[in-house]
């Protein structure tokens, strides 16, 4: 079966910083990939290549869902199909929590509004906040702005959802509800890659864990595998670090 | 009592008046027009400054700088008085619309480009990822966000283009100025030019005041 993604030999440089050191990876439909690794791996940059928020090298290649992923016209069909939760959230503030998920249907899909905010409302009820619609985002909590953004996205019906450390800017005790959408979504069988530092999240939720440093894969595997016997020390360095204190 | 008669000679004034109206009228026909045009300029140069291909950043940022370095009764007297010698002839109101625009657009320009680069990266980046569309990303998500930040910088240079109009009656435009120096010559009386002053400030006091309120009231909104 082809995979849905197919990176070849991706690679990033920012001048003499090479982020990305000819990167190979697969990702089947509906598989949930989580990326682990210490700042500065790539990883985050790795899944910004997927949509192409970061450029990459002419050598390098990306296909998402059979589309080559270039500048140019294709781009856009990709990025419809691609939907994408940052760690910062980037919710519009100027527009209610409804029309920032019913905004990128009607614009790039052409969705008639009566049916856009149909569908809106029935993904913020999917994500818990219904009752919040009306309000704008700077009135909601960060998990509960992370929760809107992850409707929007996915109110593009999007082939795959990249998260890009989706927790990393929330207080402690509002982790637990985003995680929860996202464990709820992995059920659904969209395909998944998260960039995370939630090893808890990573171990039961993931097919397949992909340690990275210095913009390489050092390791892929189970979850099981991963966390309980590494094979890499780079890797069993790092869970130590990360698990143990 | 002399001063009085001098310059706030009510006879004079009432005499007077109605042109000083129609001079009023012309000043914010102008001024109005060239609001206009230059906010229409100003936002095109800042889009093709920001996002413009080739060299035409570079074009812009030049006719920006110009257009800002130049004092607008030079341009305006280049506008009219010059540009006959090579067969570009306007009328007074035109010329007058012209140089106003000219200058008003670059410093627009810039008031534009500035609220758009103050909107965070993500904002840009969210869009993108969303697969908006380049015109949809401004219109939908940056534009109305800027807009917000620029309002007070904007209607401050509203304030200054209608100030501005005042040096249209070099070119002969009857504007309020004008009307008022030629009620001074009929009425061999400074008041027409006292009622003038007084008519400028009526009609910009108010907006100096709404800029005050819009600096405080978008300066206080947090932003998330």
């Amino acid at each position: 079966m082809t995979p849905l993604i197919k990176i070849s030999n991706l690679k990033k440089a920012y001048g003499i910083f090479t982020v990305l050191h000819g990167i190979d990876l697969d990702i089947a439909e509906g598989e949930v990939v989580c990326v682990i690794g210490p700042s500065g791996s790539g990883k985050s940059t790795l899944i910004r290549c997927i949509n192409r928020l970061e450029s990459f090298s002419d050598e390098s290649s990306i296909v998402v869902d059979g589309v080559v992923v270039g500048p140019g016209e294709a781009l856009a069909k990709v990025r419809a199909e691609v939907g994408m939760v940052f760690q910062s959230f980037n919710l519009f503030p100027h527009l209610t929590v409804l029309k920032n998920v019913m905004l990128a249907p009607m614009r790039v899909r052409g969705t008639k509004p009566a049916e856009a905010e149909r569908k809106a409302r029935e993904l913020l009820a999917r994500v818990g906040i219904a009752e919040q619609a009306e309000k704008y985002p700077g009135k909601l909590s960060g998990g509960q702005q992370q929760r809107v953004a992850i409707a929007r996205a996915l109110a593009m019906e999007p082939k795959v959802m990249l998260f890009d450390e989706p927790t990393s800017s929330l207080d402690p005790e509002m982790v637990g509800e985003v995680l929860d959408v996202m464990k709820s979504l992995a059920g659904t069988g969209v395909t998944m890659v998260v960039v995370t530092h939630e090893m808890g999240f990573a171990r039961q939720v993931a097919d397949r864990v992909i340690f990275m440093d210095g913009g390489r894969i050092i390791e892929q595997n189970t979850p099981s595998k991963i966390f309980d016997n590494p094979k890499e020390e780079r890797t069993r360095s790092f869970l130590r670090s990360v698990l143990d204190h | 009592m002399n001063l009085l008669n001098t310059f706030f000679n009510i006879p004079v004034l009432i005499d007077t008046f109605p042109l000083l109206l129609s001079g009023l009228l012309v000043t914010l026909e102008i001024g109005v027009t060239s609001i206009i045009t230059g906010l229409a300029g100003g936002l095109f140069l800042a889009l093709v400054r920001l996002y413009g291909p080739g060299p035409i950043p570079f074009l812009s940022k030049i006719y920006i700088d110009i257009f800002r370095s130049i004092p607008l009764l030079v341009l305006l007297i280049i506008v009219y008085y010059a540009l006959p010698f090579v067969g570009i002839r306007f009328s007074p109101f035109v010329s007058a619309v012209v140089a106003l625009t000219l200058v008003s657009s670059a410093y627009t320009a810039e008031i534009f480009r500035a609220g758009i680069e103050a909107i965070p990266h993500g904002q840009f980046e969210a869009s993108q990822a969303l697969g908006l569309s380049s015109r949809h990303m401004m219109v939908d998500v940056i534009l109305p966000q800027a807009i917000r930040i620029v309002i007070p910088p904007l209607t401050n240079n509203c304030i200054n283009v209608l100030k501005d109009t005042a040096l249209a009656s070099v070119v002969a435009m009857p504007d309020l100025l004008k009307q008022a120096t030629q009620a001074q010559a009929l009425a061999a009386n400074p008041t027409p030019l006292i009622g003038a002053a007084l008519i400028y400030v009526a009609l910009l006091w108010p907006l100096v005041a709404i800029v005050a309120r819009l600096e405080k009231h978008f300066g206080k909104d947090k932003r998330p």
